[in-house]
C-alpha cells in the first residue's frame, strides 16, 4: 500500500478544495462498495480518500415545494427505501438503485458512486436518465447542473471537470398518471450484472401515453437515452404497433459489446424485448395498478 | 504514516483503536480487537461472512474502511449471545443443523438477526433475498432458511 490520507470534511466546501489540492490523486468516498475493491486489487491507488458521508446535503432526502425531490449522492439504497414518499414517486429509481449487490451492498451503495463510477452496466443510472433526474455538481469554479445522462463519457469515465464532485440528484415534480420502472436481464435471480437494463419513465391519461423518457444500460459505452423509442411511446396507447416501433428504436440504438454474459446480437434482441415489458410495468403503476 | 484515531462503540462498548486509512473494519475488528468471529471469504463483498451492523444496518465489514466508524454504533457476532445464553437464531441453528463448516455462520447470523429485527415475519422469498449476499458452500441454504423461518416463528410466539 502507498501513503494514503483519509479526510472525512463536514462542509462540501472543505470537500472540494481537498479533492481539488489533490490534483487527480484523490478519490471520493460515497458507499465505497466499488472503491474498496478498486484498492484492494490495486486496480486504483488513491493518495487521498474524502470521505462525502458527513456532508449534510450529500446525505439528505428533501421533498421540494414543487412536490420533486433532492437526493443526496451519497444515499444509500436501504435510506432511499426507508423515505416514506419517494418510493411511491419513483418505484423505478428504487428499484434500480437496489438491485445492486447484496442487502449488504445496498446498506452502503449509493446512486452517485454508481453514475460516477462509470460502469455501463450501472443498474441504476438507466432508471434516473429515465427520470429526467438531474445531476448537481459543485467544483473548484462554481456549481453546475447536468443532466444524468450527459455525466458517463465511457468505461469508468465520467464527463465531471476535474475537481468536481457530484453532491445530489433533483428529481422533477411529476404530473398525475406518471410512473416509472426498470428492468435488467441477467441470466441468474440476484447479484449479478446486467446483460441489459432497461429504464422507462411515463405519463398515462387514460389509456393514451402523454409523455415518456427511455433509457438502456449495458449495451453501449454509456448508459443511453433513447429518444426515438420514447418518440414511438408518446401519444399511442401502448398497442402493439408503438411498441414494436419503440423496441425496434432500442434495439437500433444498441452498440454492445460481446462478452461472457451476452452476445451483440442476444443484447440487441434483449433491448427491445425488455423495453416492452419494463413500459407494460411502468404503465401499469401509473394507471394505479 | 500517520496513524488514525477512531472512537466508535462496539457490541455496545465504547472502544478506540488506531488505524490506517486503508485499513478495513474487518481488518481491525480481527487483527486490533480480537474480534475473529467475523470472517474473511472474499474481501470484496460478495460472499457476506463479513458481516456486521453499522447503526443497526447490515454492511460488509470488507467493504468499510476502519476510519468511517468514528461516532457510529457496530455490532458483531460476539454481541449476539447474553453472555452464555445463545441468541434464539443461534440456538435454532444448532438444533436444525443450519452449519456445517461454520465459516459463513457469523454472517448468516448478524444477517438474520438484521432482517427479523426489520421483519419479524418473513416470506421464505423474502428470506432467500434478504440472505443472498451470504454464500454457503456446504449446507445448500435449505436448512438455513428453514432455520431463520422456524426461529421467526418462535420468536413471534414468545412476543405474543
Amino acid at each position: 500500500m502507498t501513503e494514503i490520507q483519509y479526510v472525512a470534511p463536514s462542509t462540501l466546501d472543505e470537500a472540494i478544495s481537498a479533492y481539488a489540492a489533490a490534483d487527480g490523486a484523490a478519490r471520493i468516498l460515497a458507499g465505497g462498495t466499488d472503491l474498496l475493491v478498486q484498492m484492494r486489487s490495486g486496480m486504483v491507488k488513491p493518495g487521498l480518500i474524502v470521505d462525502i458521508k458527513k456532508i449534510g446535503e450529500m446525505s439528505a432526502i428533501e421533498e421540494l415545494p414543487d412536490g420533486g425531490f433532492r437526493v443526496g449522492a451519497a444515499v444509500s439504497g436501504a435510506v432511499l427505501e426507508e423515505h416514506p414518499k419517494f418510493g411511491k414517486v419513483w418505484p423505478g429509481v428504487l428499484e434500480g438503485l437496489n438491485l445492486i449487490g447484496s442487502t449488504q451492498v445496498q446498506g452502503r451503495a449509493s446512486a452517485g458512486g454508481n453514475l460516477c463510477n462509470g460502469s455501463p452496466a450501472a443498474d441504476s443510472v438507466p432508471a434516473l436518465v429515465a427520470a429526467g433526474a438531474i445531476a448537481n455538481i459543485k467544483g473548484p469554479k462554481g456549481s453546475r447542473e447536468l443532466p444524468v445522462e450527459n455525466v458517463p463519457a465511457g468505461p469508468g469515465k465520467t464527463n465531471l471537470e476535474p475537481g468536481e464532485i457530484l453532491v445530489s440528484f433533483t428529481f422533477p415534480a411529476r404530473p398525475k398518471g406518471s410512473s416509472d420502472a426498470y428492468l435488467r436481464m441477467i441470466p441468474r435471480t440476484e447479484m449479478d450484472i446486467a446483460v441489459v437494463g432497461c429504464g422507462v419513465s411515463l405519463t398515462m391519461d387514460g389509456d393514451t401515453c402523454t409523455a415518456a423518457r427511455v433509457s438502456l444500460g449495458a449495451v453501449a459505452p454509456t448508459v443511453l437515452l433513447v429518444e426515438d423509442a420514447a418518440k414511438a411511446l408518446i401519444g399511442s396507447t401502448l398497442d402493439d404497433a408503438a411498441l414494436d416501433k419503440a423496441a425496434a428504436a432500442c434495439s437500433a440504438a444498441c452498440n454492445p459489446i460481446d462478452d461472457k454474459r451476452g452476445t451483440v446480437a442476444y443484447r440487441t434482441k434483449v433491448a427491445g424485448v425488455l423495453l416492452k415489458r419494463t413500459a407494460a410495468i411502468a404503465a401499469d403503476r401509473a394507471k394505479g395498478g | 504514516m500517520a496513524k488514525i484515531h477512531v472512537t466508535t462503540t462496539i457490541n455496545g462498548e465504547p472502544t478506540e483503536f488506531l488505524c490506517e486509512p486503508h485499513h478495513t473494519m474487518l481488518d481491525v475488528l480481527r487483527d486490533n480487537l480480537g474480534l475473529t468471529g467475523s470472517k474473511e471469504g472474499c474481501g470484496s463483498g460478495d460472499c457476506g461472512a463479513c458481516s456486521i451492523t453499522l447503526d443497526d444496518r447490515l454492511v460488509c465489514s470488507c467493504l468499510m474502511l476502519a476510519a468511517e466508524a468514528e461516532g457510529h454504533e457496530i455490532e458483531t457476532i460476539e454481541g449476539m449471545a447474553d453472555g452464555d445464553k445463545l441468541h434464539p437464531l443461534q440456538q435454532k441453528f444448532l438444533e436444525m443443523a443450519a452449519l456445517q463448516c461454520g465459516i459463513c455462520t457469523p454472517g448468516v447470523l448478524v444477517a438474520a438477526d438484521a432482517l427479523l429485527k426489520k421483519n419479524p415475519n418473513p416470506s421464505e422469498t423474502e428470506v432467500r433475498y434478504w440472505l443472498a449476499g451470504n454464500l454457503c458452500r456446504c449446507t445448500g441454504y435449505d436448512k438455513i432458511v428453514r432455520a431463520v423461518l422456524e426461529t421467526a416463528a418462535e420468536m413471534r410466539g414468545a412476543a405474543e
